[in-house]
């Protein structure tokens, strides 16, 4: 250790002594700061990856449904009456619902608008009152409320993830004037006039922003040239007329605005109905009905809202008609929300709200069962073996270094390796949990006979001594004494190489596990997918309720680690000795 | 088949265990102690003798049952449909779907009667494999029989046999290893007849769609390398960069000032950061941090790829924290005390001594550390396949996207794949030298580590 003697050359100069301790223990307290400060620093990141993935999972537990009351139609579905189960299947169950949904709005008429109005069903909407009619068939004929999944877009916008609402209780009386097919409100208070400057506020913002880019984009056209800086020109003169146009709608502060679809959407429900605003002035809106009102009486302050759905509609996967046919369901007590038992309940499909994670947890434990299977009896063999009977020769030698360097090899690898013998060597079947097994067992046995080397090695040698000297052969001394002293600490390396197990996605990718599977597997054999592999697939798709799917997803898979983790430390406090 | 057949090893093998043991201590009589060996290792040495013959005649059976029913059922048939691997699996499917009764349409008369050669010799086949089994099992367990006495050193046999069985499972680990050079090998020596090795390890584009068609556009087939190492080079970089001082100050602080309270609070703070799996940490990556960092480069006039390398390397790099920290941290602890102490007598303040003293003596085991954590940077699949690009950009600015040897590897292969396409084999190519590298890497930290655990030892 030569490098002692540079500790010797602290600066001794002519500075009072004071002040170069004060100086020295400064540098102490910042490099302690420093080791703080990447210690919390790494828990803030642990802490906002959690916390990023529970806020986007958990509303994926819950759902929305409507509980419709529908009569099971015996003509549409047991026409012959014969009551058995395959004709009750197939019968007509969305007809039924949709029916049952349409007679809630009257106002509904027009093919477009029935279509949209069912685009507020799931397509999967029937399953359950199908399932009840079909476990049941002495319910065919009787009047039913039945639990009618919503869509995933009409789900998002009753969760809020389409957009804000702001809702205004109507201080004065409102009166409404019938001109042809357009609506005039007006009210006897000031409500129009808050709505009024909300809106302009609205319009400011967005000149704001338009002036912002304008100067951006001015910014990189200094100095470019040829056809990019063409098309940016253009560019910069569309957002120049459109603040021109923004300007003059909002220069004066008591003319109409015109409310398109850029804007956001002001609808005022009055008397049951609801009135989509058009233009507002600080007087009052002119609009069209989404739902008629049922009456044309003037409402009593109090008795009438303006709704603001703050994202435009061009904007909203759900546009106002649904939105106030939503809003409708809701107010009449129609709409719950409940436990999404389906998420852990049905396998993979491509309509997020019917999407669930049962094929994969099966998948799971298939393939987890196959990895246990063989790695178990391997690693512990190998530990065994390389601990107590291996002779210290070239060939030992080799296999512990080979050990030590497979537990570092990239994962991906050992998916190539899967790909090349498994499926094209062995011809094994692809995208089974067989394969996925094998593969996985490979990877994590160095991890395993790391573990269970060490804790055969704890074992004290008096115990296999003891064993050897009442007569026992080596094998006896290590089977009856030595290894069931060692399980525990065995079990605890299992355990946590099959948590590792559990949470590797790539080699999977490369044996085909990826495929879009929706049954459940049945056995090793049947292609299927596991838990972390539907995270990743799911985390491609474009729809937003698959994010909140994906990270619900990721919380199950966080849960099952945590169980196992946990399990592996009560273990080690269980039964860890020290001899 | 299989299933009766193993069901009736296991049967045969528990009732000659039973026989066996049953046989050694009637021999005994009153004196157990006249026996050389147990009498259950009697039962064992027959029940061996059971197994392993069924074993290895099903192991070789098996494949040779199978070629001669193929070979049976395609007998009939027009050799045309049959001259291909192709051809040959969608028959066999065929045949498979017929027997089952679940073909769809009619099956022609050639279809019929392959199919009923096939079920025949199937049935011929596995009754064969079944009686030669049973009667080389019988004839072994009947040559043991004989041999159980007073004097028949049974247990030696057995625990021989249980050597070699311990023996066979460490070998599994080597096997995978020659496995992993076989796999990649073959498909590396083939892929590198269809593309010069040169052009491989040193051309500057990267497009592996290979054109069908002359004409076709953005298919030049380029298998050059060098955008993905600087892509992964890239990304590893930014992540060491993280986790390099993070995961050293976090190792010194835990090994040097935390006291044994603080450590049990952050020990599994960085063991939960460990055991997360990547694909949670990409998921992040892509849905959180990437635009978060092209909304703030927004804001402040950069112009960010949604798929830059900047937040798959920051991702990475909290993701490696641990291996550093836990690494380093190990090392730090086998610096002896005695240094520690020389130090603290010259007057040395405690970062001083740490920063002179410590580090130095470490720095072996550090930069070993810091090799595995690289290894496992540039092998990480998940997280640069969520958050990073396929654009193969030979590019160092961090803000845009770049691609890597896993993404590569991955994108090529998942999905269907001709395996004889330089695409395809370019795959294990990649999946090559990424095992070269890494193993490289791993061996030479490992080698240092052992010999810095020596010199204090």
């Amino acid at each position: 250790m030569t490098d002692i003697a540079s500790t010797n050359d602290i600066p001794v100069t002519d500075t009072p002594r004071d002040a170069l301790v004060k100086k020295r223990y400064r540098a102490e307290r910042r490099f302690k700061f420093y080791g703080i400060a990447a210690i919390v620093l790494t828990a803030l990141f642990l802490s906002v990856v959690l916390l990023d993935v529970l806020f986007k999972g958990i509303p994926a537990f819950s759902e929305y449904r409507l509980d419709l009351k529908v009569v099971a139609d015996q003509a549409l579905l047991d026409p012959q009456k014969t009551g058995d189960r395959t004709t009750l299947l197939a019968g007509n169950y969305d007809k039924i619902i949709r029916d049952a949904l349409a007679a809630q709005f009257p106002d509904v008429t027009t093919r477009a608008d029935r279509r949209a109005l069912n685009g507020l069903l799931s397509s999967g909407a029937a399953d359950d009152f199908r399932r009840m009619v079909s476990n049941n068939p002495s319910l065919v004929g009787q009047e039913l409320t039945v639990p009618v999944l919503l869509s995933d877009d009409a789900d998002q916008f009753l969760k809020g993830y389409q957009t804000n609402e702001i809702v205004l209780k109507g201080t004065g009386t409102l009166t409404q004037t019938l001109n042809g097919d357009a609506y005039a409100l007006r009210s006897s208070g000031d409500d129009f006039g808050k709505a009024f400057q909300e809106i302009q506020a609205f319009l400011f913002q967005r000149l704001d922003r338009l002036h912002t880019e304008i100067a951006r984009l001015e910014k990189t056209l200094q100095g470019m040239e040829g056809d990019a800086a063409e098309s940016l020109r253009g560019q910069v003169d569309t957002y120049k007329a459109e603040a021109e146009t923004l300007n003059a709608r909002i220069s004066d502060a008591n003319t109409a605005i015109e409310l398109d679809d850029k804007l956001p959407s002001l609808l005022v429900n009055v008397n049951g109905g609801t009135i989509k605003a058009t233009q507002i002035s600080p007087a009052g809106v002119d609009g069209t009905k989404l739902i008629t009102p049922k009456s044309a009486e003037p409402a009593s302050p109090g008795s009438w809202s303006i709704l603001t759905l703050v994202t435009p509609e061009s904007n909203r996967r759900v546009q106002d008609q649904a939105a106030t046919w939503l809003e409708q369901l809701k107010a009449s007590g129609t709409i719950e929300r409940g436990f999404a038992t389906r998420f852990f309940t049905s396998g993979d499909s491509r309509e997020p709200e019917l999407a669930g994670i049962r094929g994969a947890l099966i998948g799971t434990l298939w393939t987890l069962a196959v990895t246990l299977i063989l790695c178990l009896p391997l690693g512990v063999g190998a530990a065994i073996y390389l601990e107590e009977f291996a002779p210290k020769n070239r060939l030992t030698e080799v296999i512990e270094i080979n050990i030590n360097n497979l537990a570092a090899v990239p994962s991906i690898v050992f998916g190539l390796l899967g790909l090349a013998m498994f499926l094209n060597f062995f011809d094994l079947p692809r995208s089974a949990p067989l394969v996925g097994g094998l593969v996985l067992a490979l990877l994590v046995m160095p991890t395993i006979i790391i573990a269970s080397r060490a804790a055969l090695r704890s074992v004290p040698p008096s115990i296999k001594e003891a064993a050897l000297g009442v007569g026992a052969s080596h094998q006896q001394a290590i089977f009856h004494h030595v290894l069931p002293l060692a399980m525990p600490g065995i079990m605890t390396g299992t355990i946590i190489g099959m948590a590792h197990a559990l949470g590797e996605t790539a080699p999977l990718l490369m044996i085909g596990m990826v495929a879009f599977i929706v049954d459940i597997p049945g056995g090793i054999t049947d292609a299927s997918t596991v838990l972390p592999v539907q995270i990743y697939l799911w985390s491609d798709l474009p729809e937003v309720a698959f994010q909140a799917k994906t990270a619900a997803a990721i919380l199950v898979l966080l849960v099952f680690l945590f169980v196992m983790n946990a399990a592996a430390i009560m273990l080690r406090r269980r039964f860890e000795r020290r001899w | 088949m299989t299933t009766a057949y193993f069901l009736i090893l296991a049967l045969l093998t528990v009732s000659w265990f039973l026989v066996g043991r049953q046989r050694a201590s009637s021999i005994a009589g009153a004196d157990p102690a006249s026996l050389h060996s147990l009498p259950s290792y009697h039962g064992l040495f027959l029940a061996a003798l059971i197994c392993l013959p069924m074993i290895l005649i099903f192991i070789v059976g098996a494949p040779l049952a199978e070629r001669y029913i193929e070979a049976r059922a395609f007998s009939g048939l027009d050799p045309a449909t049959i001259s291909d691997e192709l051809g040959r699996s969608a028959v066999l499917r065929d045949i498979q779907s017929v027997l089952a009764g679940n073909y769809a349409g009619t099956a022609t008369p050639e279809l019929t009667t392959a199919a009923s050669a096939y079920s025949s010799a199937a049935s011929i086949t596995s009754w064969l494999l079944l009686i030669a089994g049973i009667a080389a099992a019988l004839v072994a367990a009947m040559f043991g029989f004989r041999l159980i006495g007073p004097e028949f050193r049974a247990r030696n046999s057995v625990e021989r046999l249980v050597k070699y069985i311990l023996l066979a499972c460490s070998a599994i680990a080597v096997l995978t290893t020659v496995g992993i050079v076989f796999s990649v090998v073959f498909e590396t020596i083939q892929f590198f007849s269809k593309v010069n090795p040169i052009d491989f390890l040193f051309g500057l584009q990267w497009s592996p769609q290979t054109a069908i068609r002359a004409d076709q556009v953005g298919s030049s087939g380029a298998f050059g390398i060098v955008p993905l190492v600087t892509g992964t080079l890239l990304i590893t970089v930014i992540a060491i960069a993280v986790a390099g001082p993070l995961g050293l100050f976090a190792a010194i602080y835990m090994a040097e000032y935390a006291s044994p309270r603080t450590r049990s609070i952050v020990k599994p703070i960085l063991e939960i950061l460990a055991g997360i799996p990547t694909v949670v940490l990409g998921f992040f990556a892509a849905l959180t941090v990437a635009p978060f960092i092209r909304g703030s480069g927004e804001s402040i006039g950069l112009s960010v790829s949604s798929e830059s390398a900047l937040a798959a390397g920051l991702v990475m790099g909290m993701m490696i924290i641990p291996f550093v920290s836990s690494l380093s941290d190990d090392v730090i602890n086998a610096v002896p005390q005695s240094l520690r102490d020389g130090s603290y007598a010259m007057g040395a303040t405690k970062s001083e001594t740490i920063k002179k003293v410590i580090l130095p003596a470490a720095l072996p085991g550090i930069v070993s550390a810091f090799m595995l954590a690289i290894s496992r940077a540039v092998g990480e699949t998940m997280i640069v396949v969520m958050a990073a690009g396929l654009a193969a950009n030979l590019t160092f600015n961090p803000l845009e996207a770049v691609t890597t040897f896993t993404v590569q590897i991955k994108t090529i292969l998942v999905g269907d794949q001709e395996f004889d396409s330089a695409k395809t084999l370019s795959a294990f190519a990649l999946g090559f030298v990424l095992f070269f590298f890494t193993l490289v890497l791993n061996f030479i930290a490992l080698q240092i580590v052992k010999r810095y655990r020596e010199q204090y030892d």
